[in-house]
């Protein structure tokens, strides 16, 4: 699917600049693109080094094996194919946590060593299993309970009450959260009867 | 209530930070010789992320920049001025899975046009803040492992997306309205 949004987007665009006699924005577009791929990337380099660092930190301490056992039940709900007191429990809730409090610059990395840990329980390295799916799921549903960057804006903009849409944001993202994980659940089964 | 909530959310990282050295200093570990040697990993993993969020950057680029973006826009506002969606927010759920930086602008742009306390403006901020880009999640932690077959995950972020915008425009809707 990922191969057909990913083409599907390049050719169309480009048969939209045809009609619209704008291949220039095309050309113009490639080396953008690219160039903001890089420029995340180099972003993301400090953050990623500066988190793995602590994380190892944290790990070594046993504080991610600690937090494991105190969310388990939870954890191995959302995640029954993960054996038991797996350090890859850890990083999930470092992950989870970490999104709850709006610390996307943290929960990411927390999120990857939670991948590479997943990665090491995979039988087929190049397909994801349903623990990898589990976890993209709740991420993209991002649980978050206090969305800073919007309440900036609105306090720039001179809202009367900037906060006043975090109760509705966090009704929506709790919906949004729960129907992932009721989805991701419906999609494992289906795979497992075939 | 504000206040508060805004110093713990400053307050988080500092406080996580000195909590993870202070008790690994009772518990007796290397701390800085583990910091490093866990830091080590951070570069290559940026590394490898990079082709995947080249090529979805220089796609999505193109998109939008060709104009098809704004032509799939057009064709869909019927549809949903038939649903009572609002309009002006179609532009961000569309782009809300695709680009982070993307959807963050037309919610500032909204929130400058429409005013931050009209209903659009709220619906906006909700709409922003209850999902995240899921293309970006995708591309970042699948490249990071080098999984190529994703099986339903692109499926699972995308629908919960959209059950996001819905229970956005009826949350706001019941509040707000």
């Amino acid at each position: 699917m990922v191969n057909y949004i990913w083409a599907g987007m390049i050719l169309i665009g480009i048969a939209t600049a045809f009609f619209n006699g704008s291949a220039e924005a095309v050309n113009k577009a490639i080396f953008e693109g690219a160039k903001t791929g890089v420029t995340i990337t180099f972003g993301l380099i400090s953050i990623l080094v500066f988190w793995m660092g602590v994380m190892k930190v944290a790990e070594e301490a046993g504080l991610l094996k600690q937090m494991a056992r105190l969310l388990g039940p939870l954890a191995r709900w959302l995640f029954p194919t993960i054996p038991k007191d797996h350090p890859a429990f850890g990083y999930i809730l470092s992950n989870m946590t970490a999104n709850l409090f709006g610390l996307g610059n943290a929960a990411t990395p927390m999120g990857i060593k939670a991948m590479q840990e997943l990665q090491k329980l995979n039988p087929k390295p190049d397909t994801a299993t349903p623990a990898m799916c589990t976890l993209l799921a709740l991420n993209t549903s991002s649980m978050t309970l206090i969305p800073t960057t919007i309440i900036a804006i609105r306090m720039n903009y001179n809202s009367a009450n900037p906060a006043d849409i975090v109760g509705t944001t966090l009704l929506a993202t709790f919906i949004a959260t729960c129907s992932a994980i009721v989805i991701d659940r419906w999609y494992q089964r289906k795979e497992r009867r075939r | 209530m504000y206040a508060i909530v805004g110093q713990a959310s400053i307050w988080a990282i500092p406080l996580l930070l000195s909590y993870v050295l202070a008790y690994a200093l009772y518990k007796r570990v290397p701390v800085y010789d583990m910091f490093v040697s866990g830091a080590k990993g951070g570069f290559g993993t940026a590394i490898r992320i990079m082709p995947s969020l080249v090529g979805m950057m220089v796609a999505i680029t193109i998109f939008r920049e060709s104009g098809a973006l704004d032509l799939l826009l057009k064709t869909l506002r019927p549809l949903l001025d038939l649903l009572h969606f609002p309009s002006e927010v179609l532009p961000l759920s569309l782009l809300r899975p695709i680009t982070g930086s993307g959807s963050l602008a037309i919610t500032t742009d909204l929130i400058a046009q429409h005013g931050p306390d009209s209903y659009i403006g709220r619906l906006a901020s909700t709409i922003q803040g209850s999902t995240d880009t899921t293309l970006y999640v995708l591309t970042v932690y699948f490249g990071a492992v080098a999984v190529r077959h994703t099986k339903y995950a692109l499926k699972v972020g995308l629908m919960a997306d959209f059950v996001g915008v819905v229970a956005s425009l009826l949350v706001v809707w019941l509040v707000f309205g």
